[in-house]
């Protein structure tokens, strides 16, 4: 139990360091890259020189990033997440009225691929029909080498929900190494001896199998998310989904710094929580098995 | 599976042969316009048609396959480079500079690929002239594909200094440079082949998802990313499936990568 919660606590430590410095490097970047000073509002016939002047101002107190940074972190402490540069709403708005969306299709994404993923490497470690093997691995092998903005493309084309497309694209990537786990655990001596006993196969899977795979299958699943998050990006930019992605490509995009920031901070929490929480969970297992 | 992995090679070196021939197959080049003869469906001038303002298809099929087949490679190989010098040396000098290293490497893969991809793509000058963007987009895969790669090498270069061969010859009183470059590096340089095989088609894979997003190599020069992007304007799969070259293409040559790459992993392990 001890060394559970120092686990957590390391966990927590070095996220909490990982995403201060990730926040600083992301912000560093947008404030170096090629053409940050400029502003489409500027080329507004409309705007006089007073407002103008009030534009600039407002940019020029971005431009030195560790006093952008500083400020931004005492905002945030406040709740105050800044304003979009490009949008022009409250960050926070932005961010509060897209994650419903993309949690919804990480959720139904990765439940999809994960619930395919386990059929079928339990159907594979049970039948142990190579022909099945092949195909299995053989479609499985087909969706990876196809780029994740191609399967996007492609569920617009054939009008099926994004979420379709995440777990299309997380499908292949957990299929493999689930497979893999589940053949090695299937063919070990004691589940052998268990078959042999007459023991049935609900019973051999979830007392003997789970147990050994669960670990490392959570592993697999922390991976997993951080792929799915990945995958928002060309999937809510091309299915016209208003999500994080969708607003992460607009923001860099319009090198919106505000807005970059923050997402960045939010996608490596959400990417070391599963990690950790997986993590967690692992050896939570293993200290029970033991 | 021995067999399978000699198919690859053949259609490696197949396609790669054939898009290495694109000036005498296709003399008119990738950006030559038919202005009569725009959005044609497949023809014995046009063997994959045409695109909307009449370029032809297959010279661009061509082009793009030339331009992904060559400079994947040199991205990975650049990946590779930094791995081994990040990685391997950490690895081999232990203690703090394999902490720093791993940290250095969990701050990248504490984002999604995708994700800082496109950052830092995006980040980058976007109206550029065509070869430029073709450097800066594999430019930019070399450069921040490093991570992993750099993760393998640093766990391997420490495992080597902790086996008994190397602590022979560290007792011996070998330099610490000698020793690195005789008696660690040769032992990494499976490592490093399997690492460069593996960046490949994750590279390649990533230019298309680029291209695709309109971040990847700038018109009018043909990438596969910029050749999917014309997926976008399909109504149906079944209108007009010439415009799925590209992505068959494209699967076809992974896959052998992939198939390829398997026989790199046994080497390494």
């Amino acid at each position: 139990m001890r060394s559970l919660r120092w686990r957590i606590a390391g966990h927590a430590l070095s996220m909490m360091a990982t995403v201060l410095l990730g926040g600083l490097i992301s912000a560093t970047l947008v404030r170096l890259a090629p053409g940050f000073d400029a502003d489409e509002r500027e080329l507004d016939p409309h705007l006089n020189a007073q407002s103008l002047q009030s534009l600039r101002e407002e940019r020029r107190q971005g431009h030195h990033v560790l006093r952008f940074y500083m400020t931004y972190m005492e905002h945030a402490a406040n709740g105050d997440l800044g304003t979009s540069l490009a949008l022009g709403q409250p960050v926070r708005k932005l961010l509060h009225d897209r994650i419903p969306l993309t949690l919804r299709l990480l959720t139904t994404g990765l439940g999809l691929a994960w619930i395919l993923a386990l059929a079928l490497s339990l159907s594979a470690a049970w039948l142990r029909l190579s022909i099945y093997d092949t195909l299995t691995t053989m479609a499985s092998g087909t969706l990876l080498c196809i780029p994740a903005a191609v399967l996007a493309l492609l569920s617009v084309l054939w009008n099926v929900p994004g979420s379709l497309a995440i777990a299309m694209i997380v499908f292949p990537h957990s299929y493999r190494y689930a497979r893999n786990l589940l053949v090695k655990a299937y063919s070990r001596p004691h589940i052998l001896a268990a078959r042999a006993k007459g023991l049935g196969e609900a019973r051999i899977l979830f007392w003997h199998v789970a147990p050994v795979a669960m670990p490392q299958l959570m592993a697999v699943a922390g991976v997993s998310v951080s792929i799915a998050v990945g995958a928002t990006i060309p999937v809510e930019a091309l299915c016209g989904l208003p999500g994080i992605g969708q607003l992460a490509w607009q923001a860099a995009l319009a090198r919106d710094l505000p807005l970059l920031v923050n997402i960045t901070i939010l996608v490596t929490v959400v990417t070391l929580l599963a990690n950790s929480g997986a993590d967690v969970i692992g050896h939570m297992v293993r200290g029970q098995e033991a | 599976m021995r067999l399978w992995r000699q198919v690859a090679c053949g259609v490696l070196i197949l396609v790669l042969a054939a898009s290495m021939a694109a000036n005498w197959i296709a003399p008119a080049g990738y950006a030559r316009q038919y202005r009569d003869d725009t959005n044609a469906a497949p023809s014995r001038t046009h063997w994959l048609g045409t695109d909307e303002i009449g370029r032809d298809q297959f010279a661009r099929v061509l082009y793009g396959t030339r331009i992904s087949l060559l400079l994947a490679p040199a991205a990975a190989l650049l990946s590779t480079l930094m791995a081994a010098l990040i990685g391997g040396l950490a690895g081999y000098l232990g203690g703090v500079w394999a902490r720093t290293a791993m940290a250095m490497t969990d701050l990248f893969m504490s984002l999604p690929w995708l994700f800082l991809l496109i950052m830092a793509r995006a980040l980058m000058p976007l109206n550029v002239s065509p070869v430029v963007s073709v450097l800066v987009t594999f430019l930019l895969l070399g450069l921040l594909g490093w991570t992993t790669a750099a993760r393998v090498l640093c766990v391997s270069a420490g495992s080597l200094c902790s086996s008994d061969f190397v602590k022979q010859a560290r007792a011996a009183g070998i330099s610490p440079a000698r020793l690195f470059w005789v008696h660690v590096a040769p032992n990494l340089k499976p490592v490093l082949y399997a690492q460069f095989w593996i960046s490949i088609p994750v590279f390649i894979l990533s230019e298309a998802n680029l291209g695709i997003l309109g971040l990847g190599v700038a018109e009018p020069m043909p990438s596969w990313g910029s050749l999917l992007k014309e997926l976008e304007g399909l109504v149906s799969v079944g209108e007009e499936p010439w415009k799925f070259v590209p992505l068959i293409l494209l699967v076809v040559v992974v896959t052998s990568f992939q198939l390829l790459l398997s026989r790199e992993e046994e080497v390494a392990a």
